[in-house]
């Protein structure tokens, strides 16, 4: 089975371009630590974000009820969706139903994570992402790279290749203005000829039953306003309790995100647009199951800034799709294994446990603390490859007998010092691939120890 | 059970106890020159300022803002600023305001933290005046500038079905290798004329 190691290892032997993908990422990160040290109360901004979505995760269901309640009073329709597949058929009822062929969407992760493209595109509708990073790889045929930056694996050269290819851009230009541009003329006919706009939800807002979407390109507000119809898609966790958190939320989510104070557009709908129809479905997909696992609930907290993956040094040089799950990075790597153990079991060895993650995130999500838990359930599920497996039981073993481990210590040293390179650094050695092993020292503690205590009993 | 009752279920069921819902209210560190903090964020949030001591000063300023751009499709909410080009905003679709210029928006308040402006749907005509303008001027009374989004919330009201937003800046995106462009699917550009 390939898992994360082998899938990094593919993207990392292209060094150039790991080291270009390392330094794209790091350069947000360096944004979001100026407007983060700019914030006095920053740290403040934090531990009430976090507090905020902790009691939300507690009154989760009577939240909901209540945004229900108060989303219906003003007119918005709102639907349930236990899982993806009822997403899916949801959504592609809303729109069969009024005839709709068409459709623009904004950047939702849910959608992604429903895979709701392929499916309204199965059943004849076409669905055209919007956001200029998201259209890059929906163009090319692949996933987003990464939650915030869709594309952020992709050179300009790539990038310009393809619009040449797909929409008829000059040969060779490569200029990202030139190239957003030729974006913004094309969307800008898809917008126009639209049925319908479909988004995701940054903010559900239980006290007024209303939804807030942030964009920086305009792409929710160009396909919201225009069509009569608005299909908004959310997860469970989307609820804050009152429209003045949102304050706390917001000072902090463009910030982490891209460095910048706030988004460019933050939209609140609390109502239709007169003459169309605003439905919201709330969706579960395993977020219940999520909060009902005590060590790792926290994760329902994310608000999807993806600082902790610009941040995170496994991440920057393995590149999303090494993570070949819809959320990629830390966050993803805790609540990939949620789904399945198994197939996602070596996401949570993507860390080098630094805790970066934690450092930057928003909510305070610890991170950390939740890959180590997320480890030890993978291999108590089974989840870690053969050879790992046998590694571990006999490494358990040796240590858990103390002649063995001084028989193992001498024989190390001994290795370490006369086996030639070749045999020293061949296929088995993983960790040696790009490091060198230590030298050798003369003696083992053990021995320094007995010698220097003379005592002799270790 | 159908979808609803299983999954509010479901979530009672795996419910942690509550730590309780902070409530004293977050404050901001407060700027000592709103209006001078105000202009710097909206700059750097990609936009351009210009304050102005009257409607009169408004109505050239506008108007300026309009030559320079060559503008010939205006679309005017700020009856002050100008009426704009006949007939622009009196369209029953929102679809044909593709074409406008400049379009001219009257913001409640502005945010001087973030460089933010807050537009009231009441205010718009079609909501989607703002985005479909290729250009876009917000006019703010010089009184109404808020130090941050805390205070910002606290005048923020949706006792009705309502719409708003906040705007910081021209539309703009990064997705490009991280290569900052203006002008992603809505305003190329954004001047806040703050009045009096
Ligand atoms: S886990 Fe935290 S840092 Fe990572 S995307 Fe979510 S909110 Fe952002």
């Amino acid at each position: 089975m390939t898992g994360h190691a082998e899938r990094a290892a593919r993207f990392a032997a292209d060094e150039p371009r790991a080291h270009w993908h390392d330094q794209a990422l790091w350069f947000v990160r360096l944004k979001r630590d100026r407007m983060a040290a700019a914030v006095p109360e920053w740290e403040a901004l934090r531990e009430r974000a976090a507090a905020v979505k902790a009691h939300a995760r507690a009154r989760l269901a009577d939240y909901l009820e209540q945004f229900e309640r108060e989303a219906t009073r003003r007119g918005l329709r709102v639907h349930w969706a236990r899982d993806a597949d009822e997403h899916n058929a949801i959504v592609h009822r809303i729109l069969s139903e009024r005839g709709v062929t068409r459709v623009v969407k904004s950047k939702s992760m849910l959608t992604e994570e429903c895979h709701l493209n392929p499916y309204l595109a199965a059943r004849g509708i076409e669905v055209v992402d919007t956001d200029l990073g998201e259209r890059i790889v929906q163009l090319a045929g692949e996933p987003p790279s990464h939650i915030v930056l869709p594309a952020i694996h992709k050179k300009k050269e790539e990038i310009g290749e393809l619009f040449h290819r797909t929409l008829g851009t000059a040969a060779g230009a490569s200029d990202p203005t030139y190239l957003t541009q030729a974006a913004r003329a094309h969307l800008r006919e898809k917008f126009l000829a639209a049925q319908a706009g479909l988004t995701g939800v940054n903010f559900a807002i239980a006290e007024t039953g209303g939804i807030v979407v942030c964009t920086n390109e305009g792409n929710a507000d160009m396909g919201t306003h225009l069509p009569p119809l608005h299909v908004a898609c959310m997860g469970v966790e989307k609820i804050v309790p009152r429209l003045a958190d949102l304050s706390v939320f917001l000072r902090l989510l463009a910030r982490s995100a891209t460095g910048q104070p706030v988004t460019t557009y933050t939209t609140h709908f609390h109502a239709p647009r007169p003459g169309g129809e605003l439905h919201v479905v709330i969706v579960d997909n395993g977020r219940s199951r999520l909060l009902a696992e005590e060590g790792f609930r926290g994760a329902l907290a994310c608000i999807r800034c993806g600082a902790c993956m610009n941040t995170c040094p496994v991440f920057r040089r393995s590149g999303g799709y090494s993570y070949a799950w819809t959320i990629p990075g830390p966050i993803g790597s805790v609540l990939a294994p949620g789904r399945d153990p198994v197939a996602h079991g070596s996401l949570p060895f993507a860390s080098s446990l630094c805790g970066s993650c934690d450092a930057v995130c928003p909510v305070k999500i610890p991170l950390h603390d939740q890959l180590l838990a997320r480890r030890r359930e993978v291999v108590r599920a089974g989840g870690q490859p053969l050879a790992k497996r046998l590694a571990m039981r006999v490494g358990g073993w040796v240590l858990r007998h103390r002649a063995l481990y001084e028989v193992a210590g001498r024989l190390a040293r001994l290795a370490l010092r006369r086996l030639p390179r070749a045999l020293l650094y061949g296929r088995w050695n993983a960790w040696g691939r790009q490091r060198e092993l230590p030298a050798a020292p003369a003696e083992s503690f053990r021995d320094a120890w007995r010698r220097t205590r003379g005592d002799g009993r270790g | 059970m159908d979808s609803r009752e299983e999954i509010l279920a479901a979530l009672r069921r795996a419910a942690p106890p509550d730590p309780g819902l902070p409530s004293e209210p977050v404050r901001g560190t407060p700027y000592a020159d709103l209006a001078l903090q105000l202009a710097e964020a909206v700059r750097a949030v990609g936009g351009a300022f210009q304050r102005v001591p009257d409607a009169a000063a408004l109505r050239e300023g506008v108007a300026a803002l309009a030559a320079r751009l060559e503008a010939r499709r205006v679309v005017s909410r700020v009856p002050e600023a100008g009426a704009g080009t006949a007939g622009a905003a009196e369209v029953a679709d929102p679809h044909q305001l593709e074409g406008v210029d400049l379009a001219v928006i009257p913001g409640r308040f502005a945010v001087a933290e973030n460089g933010a402006v807050w537009v009231a749907g009441e205010d718009l005509g079609h909501r989607a005046v703002f985005v479909i303008a290729q250009h876009l001027a917000l006019v703010v009374p010089a009184a109404e500038i808020v130090n941050d989004l805390h205070e910002a919330y606290a005048r923020i009201r949706f006792d009705g079905p309502g719409f708003g937003l906040f705007v910081a800046g021209p539309s703009k995106t990064a997705d490009i290798e991280q290569a900052l462009v203006i002008g992603a699917h809505g305003a190329r550009s954004c001047t806040v004329f703050l009045v009096g």
